[in-house]
This record gives C-alpha cells, sequence and structure tokens, in this order.
C-alpha cells in the first residue's frame, strides 16, 4: 500500500501512514492538538493549517468548502475530519 | 413594566431614540439545565428610532413574544421596522422572530458571519434573505446607526454585539447580563444583582475567555453610557465598571513574574489498596525530576470538585490516577471528568495510569474521555496489575519525566509508524 508522512509540527512528530487516511484518525492518537467537535464536516472545530504539502490532500468538498468561508479560514486551512492523505509529505498544525 | 392605567405591557425609554421591549420571566428557575436563578429572568429585547427607520435588536423566548409585541407597537409599527439585529441565535431571543419577520416582511436581517448556517437550521427554511457582518460593518438609521462588533464564542459561535455611536450605546447580547429579573430594569434601580451577575460568567462566558479578551478589546476602546445586555438589568451607572470586572475575571491568575516559562502540572488520584498512589507519588518524583514544571499531588478523597476545577482551568496539563472497579473508572474521577465545561480544556496535556485486579479498563476509558474533552493525550497510559513492583514504579518515574519533557516541549523530533499508534 503507498505510504505517506504527515508531520505534527505542534508535537514535532511524523508519522508514516497508508495513503487514504484521514487526518484525525492520526492526529488524534498521536496527541497533536487539533481539536475534534462534530467530527463529521459541520462545525469547523477541527480546523488546521497545513504548513507543507497540501497539494498532497483529497480537495474539499462543497460542504467542507462552506464551512471553511464561514468560518473565516484562512489560505491553506482544513477541516482535519474531512481531509484524506493521499501520498508525499505533508505538514500540518493547529489553525 | 406595566402601564398603570390599563396593565397593558408598554415600551420603556432608555433614551428618547431607544427603548426597552423586552419581557420579565419572574418565574424561571433553572436556565439552559446548567444554570440556577432565584429571581427568574428577564429577556432584553430593544428598539432603535432613526430618522429613515426603526431597528429590533433581538427579540424574546416564544412564550413571551405577545408582551415584546405590545410593547413594540407602543413606541413603533410593523412598517417602519427597516432592521432587525440579531446578536445572539438562542432560542431565548429568537423565539419572536418569526412572527416578526411575518409582520415586518420589508426588515433586512442582520446575523454575524458565523451565524448563517445556525440561522437555517433555527427557521427551517432555505431561502432567507439576510446579511452576514463583521466588525466595521454599519447600518445606518439616518440619524443614528449600528455597529457591529465580531465577538464569537461568546457564549456561542454566532454572538455579536451592536454598537449605537450617536447614543454611546452598547447592545452586548448575553456579554455583560445576568439572571435577575427586576422590572425596575436599570441597574442604579434593581436590587443586589452582583451574585447574579459573577454567577452568569462564570457558567457562560468563562469557557471562552480568550474570546472574551478579544471581545474587550472591542469593546473596551468605545465611549459607553449605557450597555443593554440581554438578559437582567440594563447597565446606565458606571457601564465601564462590568467592562472592567470582565477583564479581571478573564485574565489567568497563576502565571509568575518569576516563573513565567514554568508550566503546570496537576496529578489528581483515587486509591483503594494505596496502589493507584503509590504510582501517583512515583510519577510525581519524576515530574519533580524535571526542572520547570510546577507539579502539585492530590488525593480526589481529600477534596471537592469546585476548588480543583479553579486549578484545572490554569493548569497546563492534568494526570488521571485510578483503579479499575467492576471495568470502571471510579466515580470521583467521573465526577470531576463531568464538571469542567465550565473551563476551556483545549490543547492542555492528559495523561491516565493506574493500578487494577484483573482487566483494567479505567486507564483507557479516561484517556478516550480526555481527548473527547480535547486534551491531547500524547503518552498511552500506564496501567499496573495490582502492587506496583520496583521495576513498575520505575517505569511510573519515567512517565512522569516524559510528561514533564513533553509539557515543556523538550521531547525530541521523532518518526513513527501508523501502526505503532493503531496496535495499542
Amino acid at each position: 500500500m503507498a505510504k505517506a508522512n504527515v508531520t505534527f509540527e505542534d508535537i514535532n512528530i511524523t508519522v508514516s501512514v497508508p495513503a487514504g487516511t484521514r487526518v484525525i484518525e492520526v492526529s488524534e492518537k498521536v496527541g497533536a492538538g487539533i481539536t475534534y467537535g462534530c467530527r463529521e464536516g459541520d462545525c469547523g472545530t477541527c480546523i488546521m493549517k497545513v504548513t507543507d504539502g497540501w497539494q498532497h490532500l483529497t480537495e474539499p468538498s462543497v460542504l467542507e468548502d462552506k464551512v471553511l468561508r464561514e468560518n473565516m479560514a484562512g489560505k491553506h486551512n482544513r477541516l482535519a475530519c474531512q481531509a484524506q492523505i493521499l501520498g508525499g509529505n505533508i505538514s500540518v498544525k493547529p489553525a | 413594566m406595566v402601564d398603570s392605567d390599563n396593565n397593558a405591557p408598554a415600551a420603556v425609554a432608555l433614551s428618547e431614540r431607544v427603548y426597552w421591549i423586552g419581557a420579565f420571566d419572574p418565574d424561571l428557575r433553572s436556565f439552559d439545565i446548567i444554570l440556577k436563578t432565584a429571581n427568574g429572568t428577564s429577556y432584553n429585547a430593544y428598539l432603535v428610532r432613526g430618522s429613515e427607520g426603526v431597528a429590533i435588536i433581538d427579540t424574546v423566548k416564544e412564550g413571551f413574544a405577545g408582551d415584546f409585541f405590545a410593547r413594540l407597537e407602543t413606541v413603533a409599527d410593523y412598517a417602519e421596522i427597516k432592521v432587525i439585529v440579531l446578536n445572539h441565535l438562542e432560542p431565548d431571543h429568537t423565539g419572536a422572530l418569526p412572527e416578526l419577520m411575518r409582520r415586518a416582511p420589508q426588515a433586512q436581517l442582520f446575523i454575524s458571519q458565523k451565524a448563517q448556517t445556525m440561522l437555517k437550521a433555527l427557521l427551517k427554511r432555505d431561502k432567507l434573505n439576510f446579511t452576514p457582518v463583521l466588525t466595521g460593518d454599519k447600518v445606518s438609521l439616518g440619524d443614528r446607526s449600528l455597529e457591529f462588533l465580531h465577538t464569537p464564542y461568546l457564549h456561542w459561535p454566532d454572538t455579536q454585539c451592536t454598537y449605537v455611536p450617536e447614543e454611546k450605546t452598547l447592545f452586548s447580547g448575553d456579554v455583560f447580563g445576568c439572571h435577575f429579573c427586576d422590572t425596575r430594569l436599570f441597574n442604579d434601580e434593581a436590587g443586589d444583582f452582583r451574585f447574579s451577575f459573577e454567577y452568569y460568567y462564570a457558567h457562560i462566558m468563562r469557557p471562552f475567555k480568550d474570546y472574551v479578551i478579544r471581545a474587550l478589546e472591542l469593546i473596551e476602546p468605545l465611549q459607553l453610557d449605557l450597555i443593554a445586555p440581554t438578559h437582567g438589568p440594563i447597565l446606565r451607572d458606571r457601564p465601564k465598571r462590568y467592562v472592567r470586572r470582565y477583564r479581571e475575571m478573564s485574565q489567568p491568575s497563576l502565571s509568575t513574574d518569576k516563573q513565567a516559562k514554568a508550566r503546570t502540572l496537576l496529578i489528581f488520584y483515587i486509591s483503594s489498596y494505596g496502589n493507584t498512589r503509590r504510582m501517583a507519588e512515583a510519577i510525581y518524583a519524576g515530574v519533580m525530576s524535571v526542572a520547570g514544571v510546577r507539579v502539585s499531588l492530590y488525593d480526589l478523597e481529600g477534596g471537592e470538585v469546585s476548588p480543583f476545577v479553579d486549578l484545572i482551568e490554569d493548569a497546563d496539563g492534568l494526570l488521571f490516577g485510578t483503579p479499575t472497579i467492576n471495568g470502571d473508572a471510579v466515580k470521583p474521577v467521573w465526577d470531576l471528568l463531568s464538571s469542567l465545561t465550565v473551563v476551556n480544556l483545549k490543547n492542555k496535556l492528559g495523561g491516565v495510569f493506574g493500578s487494577y485486579g484483573w482487566s483494567g479498563e479505567a486507564v483507557r476509558l479516561v484517556e478516550d474521555r480526555l481527548r473527547g474533552l480535547k486534551l491531547r493525550v500524547p503518552i498511552q497510559g500506564l496501567r499496573v496489575k495490582l502492587i506496583p513492583t520496583e521495576e513498575e514504579l520505575e517505569q511510573c518515574h519515567r512517565f512522569g519525566r516524559e510528561l514533564a519533557q513533553e509539557l515543556l516541549g523538550l521531547r525530541e523530533a521523532r518518526v513513527i509508524d501508523f501502526a505503532e499508534l493503531t496496535s495499542s
């Protein structure tokens, strides 16, 4: 299975994950500072900043785009409960 | 306020152009499940009259809509209403909104940027005309104007305040409010509501202190003759005093000048045969071996929940030690963990440990709860079967050291495989 690396900058840990993994599946277990509310792309609690490799995440859905807009999210901010890691290296931190 | 001639509710003038058109609810004893009130509350709604139209700012709880409309009708016609502002969408302030929109269909609705999906969920309509606003946005009523302040999370994501500069009046939503019902309405005439003001802050605003401070940055520079909140007395006597009190209550109280970089860690434990206690003491010693962490050790049997909640609010890290009894953590641990909604726990460091007899579920259950409370739990909890050996106490010591290092950001960069996380 294709692998990818996701680095959680706030805790300085890189996790090697199978392609297709959602950030939420990793960040909670590793103890990163991204926090979750509804866990289904509605509340915006888990907005994270993708500092590197944002092109290696799945494109945001129409729903995710709307939630990001209403929460006035900045450039390269994503919902950690929605974004799936496709490959390569990405770095994230709490927004 | 009741008109003495015919007992009909009437609007109360706050100035020549501003009126209170809310409702009193003296029988309420419990609000939002989490608050008590010994003399009820008020749902404060307001009307501002400009030379080119009228604005309604907030409404009331649905069951009190009759009083609201009756008061409104004593000072304005529905056709004059140009603007409806919702500073907060909670049902106690929007209960009369659908009927108000029906009676004044020409009125434009102004809500905060973050209120949009909430408004749709509240009114259950797809096609809604509204204008989302942020700090700096303004609406003119001719010789009066409304300026919006984006003050989210006080105490919902949608909350905002509205300022009328020509009146030096702030319509603050739930901020500076309290559950206190007094028909004399003004803070200089109402009974002593200091307790209600502080109690309301402690239960409603306290979890959002960071957002309170951000809102105060917008509010403190304003010229204020009057603060008009959505509950409790209207603050016309020394309104800035309440702003200062909010500032005082929102500042962190534990920080010191001498140890500005120190981190605080609290260890709570409870123990039936002393085994979890011995683990706690070894972890405590491990934490103390790292300079820069102020650590405290507390036996839950010797304390009450409320003061512990106060300690937790200012701490950077929390450890919980619990035995497993009949497959669960014990009640004093859950009691404390179920009392933390009044404080902000986001990003605090969490950890769990405990001795057990045969299955030891408690540690994992409490870890899951800590994650649910938005703590980060980066180091897997420590479980010891019955009496800890010297080697296991050494493990506890290391656990304490690692947590202290984590708290200080001293752990080195690591690369791990996903399988390591999912196998535990």
